[in-house]
């Protein structure tokens, strides 16, 4: 499975992102608005001052003359320490103030004060022209009042609301993505209680999901539910195939087998008769490679799904052990059993434990001589061991690891029929439990001697 | 013995029943569940052998069903599949051994005789002959007053014997009885169980006598 991308940091950064991207956005509101409204307060101030020093122009024989109201300028020092400038212009002369106060491009029309910004003396300055007519109605005047300002004190305002907008924007950024990732956390607590539903379960449990799940995530739990259903199908048709196969090859088999017998009874020539042992012989080896493999197959089959339950090893090896004793009467070969009486609890797949042991045991019987003894102990030390020791040809020198490869058989099995995968299941077996398959001679004397050690719980 | 044996493979029922014959057993054949009904409701069987596939239904449930009808007839089911494929155990369903297909009919008779062994009260399989009585159901061989309980092939060799007593029989008749196809053995065996055989009679009415290159034969002591 690659990881791809989390959606909890996506959705956490698209949430962020769009926090960051709001709180610059309020935060150039916050500094436009506001910068628009120091301007206006300056434009209104400095208007009024323009208008009330050309309400006191008057008219005179002698032309115009003004008595600077000080109210006016005075008005203005509030803000500040800014500068006030301040120009009268009449008939093209000024009559008073400062004579390089640059004049309005366009001569304000009545009424209307013009605004404009503009650098005089090294500043930035606003300055607000206002026009009056002055003088008797037959010989009115145009007088132009100019008042300017420079913008210190509001570039100041300016730098303390850029300031506030800046705390504010970087705050509601911060209290914006501690909730983003809270919301994405919270948004996906569906998905990690679907997950829940599902890592909880048991590896043989395909039932459906049943989790409670948002309409968004229920196409998703569809497929995954559709998608055990199919899983579930087929191991059900693996399962049934194995068996089907099984079926298939043993029943002609046991026909052939059965009539075999009876013909070996009826002939009377022994050169006949060897022949249909030999065929039974043969017979006999294929059965038991199509039963190995198909047990094989099962085994590993079964070992992804191990169905696991609390079981006695003692009755299991008890009841193993009872079951293979007619197959080693016919032999004269005594089966001998020396468990605990407690029970001995594991936890583990009982079918597969016992097929591990019958395959073992199947080994004993095979090669031992007529009229001995195989026995298998339970012991109870560190680990659990179910040994199964015999009496017969033992496993030879060299190295024994190799006998648990699919195949593989002894260098001393001679001419007695087997599959070479008894050991390879029993050692599957052992270690889908986590335990081993020990495999060596009998230290107390001739045969082979075979361990199935399992870890205690 | 009496068998039941419920088989839908044709051939392989007729192989079984004729091999079973040979030994002397008595065998009704049913194909489906439905003639094994008819055939249990009307005669008394030692041994039920019970097939698991059949055409009109799941052995198991014919075994479930006697169990509850608390019939106590032993069944040993023949099953082709393998034991690791089974998740139901069919000992738990109430069947008494199984063996799996093809079998050794040696193997097939000393399951039958471990299942009647283990059921006790049925009646004993007993053959006498001069005063000696043998129990192929117990494994024991009785006279004078005492038994003894007899090795599987030591058994299997009293049997041929006791099925016709005076009769002589060849050492490789006796091995074709005695082994399995399986056991690699050579006319020396049969001399050694012959022996063995002899040690057993010893102090009975019968005994075993070498018939000079015929065989050997059961005659009075």
């Amino acid at each position: 499975m690659t990881a791809g991308t989390s959606i909890r940091q996506r959705l956490f950064f698209q949430l962020a992102g769009i926090a960051a991207l709001l709180s610059v956005a309020f935060f150039l509101v916050v500094q436009v608005v506001a910068e628009r409204a120091a301007e206006g307060t300056q434009d209104d101030i400095l208007s009024a001052s323009a208008i009330a020093i050309a309400d006191s122009l008057r008219s005179e024989e002698s032309g115009v003359t003004l008595e600077l109201p000080y109210s006016a300028l005075s008005m203005l020092s509030t803000i500040n320490e800014d500068r006030v400038f301040y120009r009268v212009v009449a008939a093209g002369e000024t009559l008073t103030g400062y004579e390089d106060l640059p004049l309005p491009d366009e001569t304000p029309q009545l009424g209307l004060p013009t605004f404009e910004t503009l650098s005089y003396r090294g500043d930035e300055v606003r300055s607000v022209s206002v026009v009056r007519a002055v003088g008797p109605a037959t010989n009115l005047q145009n007088v132009v009042v100019t008042v300017a300002q420079t913008r210190l004190g509001l570039e100041a305002i300016s730098r303390r609301i850029t300031a506030t907008a800046t705390g504010v924007g970087a705050g509601f950024f911060l209290v914006a993505t501690a909730l983003s990732l809270w919301a994405a956390n919270l948004a996906l607590r569906p998905i990690d209680r679907m997950t829940g539903a599902v890592t909880r379960r048991g590896p043989k449990d395909l039932r459906p999901v049943l989790a409670e799940t948002p309409t968004e995530l229920a196409p998703l739990l569809e497929a995954i539910n559709s998608f055990m259903g199919r899983l579930r199908a087929s191991l059900t048709r693996t399962e049934d195939f194995i068996a089907e196969a099984a079926h298939r090859v043993r029943t002609p088999l046991a026909t052939v087998r059965a009539q075999a017998e009876v013909t070996h009874r009826k002939l009377q020539k022994p050169e006949h008769k060897q022949a249909i042992r030999e065929m039974i012989r043969a017979i006999d080896e294929s059965s038991r490679s199509a039963e190995q493999m198909l047990d094989h197959a099962m085994v590993t089959f079964r070992a992804d799904s191990l169905a696991v339950e609390q079981l006695n090893l003692s009755a299991l090896v008890e009841e193993t052990c009872e079951r293979l004793k007619p197959t080693a009467d016919i032999r004269d070969i005594a089966i001998r059993t020396k468990a605990p009486d407690e029970p001995l609890m594991f936890e583990g797949d009982s079918i597969l434990l016992q097929a591990a042991l019958q395959n073992i045991i199947d080994n004993a019987i095979k090669y031992s001589p007529e009229d001995s003894e195989i026995t298998v102990r339970v012991d109870a030390g560190a680990d659990l061991r179910l040994t199964v020791s015999d009496q017969g040809r033992g496993f030879g020198a060299g190295d024994h690891s190799k006998l648990t490869t699919r195949f593989e058989r002894g260098g001393n099995v001679g001419n007695i029929v087997g599959s070479g995968l008894g050991l390879t299941i029993a050692d599957e077996v052992a270690r889908v439990h986590g335990g081993t398959l020990e495999i060596g001679n009998n230290p107390e004397g001739v045969g082979a001697c075979v361990s199935l050690v399992l870890p205690r719980l | 013995m009496r068998f039941l044996l419920i088989e839908d493979n044709a051939k392989l029922a007729g192989a079984v029943m004729e091999r079973l014959q040979l030994d002397g057993h008595a065998v009704d054949h049913a194909a489906d569940l439905d003639g094994a009904k008819a055939y249990i409701s009307a005669a008394d069987y030692d041994l039920i052998l019970l097939d698991i596939m059949l055409p009109d239904g799941d052995g198991r449930e014919f075994l479930q069903d006697q169990r509850k009808a608390e019939k106590r007839t032993p069944v040993i089911v023949l099953t082709a599949r393998s034991a690791v494929s089974d998740r139901v155990s069919l000992l738990d369903l109430g069947a008494d051994d199984y063996i799996t297909k093809p079998f050794d009919f040696s193997e097939l008779e000393a399951r039958c005789r471990a299942v009647l062994r283990r059921q006790g009260g049925v009646a004993a399989n007993r053959k006498t002959y001069s005063g000696v009585t043998l129990d192929s159901t117990a494994g024991e061989l009785a006279f004078a007053g005492s038994s003894h309980s007899l090795r599987n092939r030591e058994l299997r060799l009293l049997e041929v014997f006791f099925n016709a007593p005076g009769r002589v029989f060849s050492k490789s008749h006796l091995m074709d009885r005695m082994f399995a196809f399986s056991d690699e053995a050579s006319e020396n065996a049969i001399e050694v169980y012959v022996a063995r055989c002899r040690k057993r009679l010893d102090g009975s009415g019968a005994k075993i006598e070498t018939v000079r290159g015929l065989g050997y034969r059961m005659v009075e002591a």
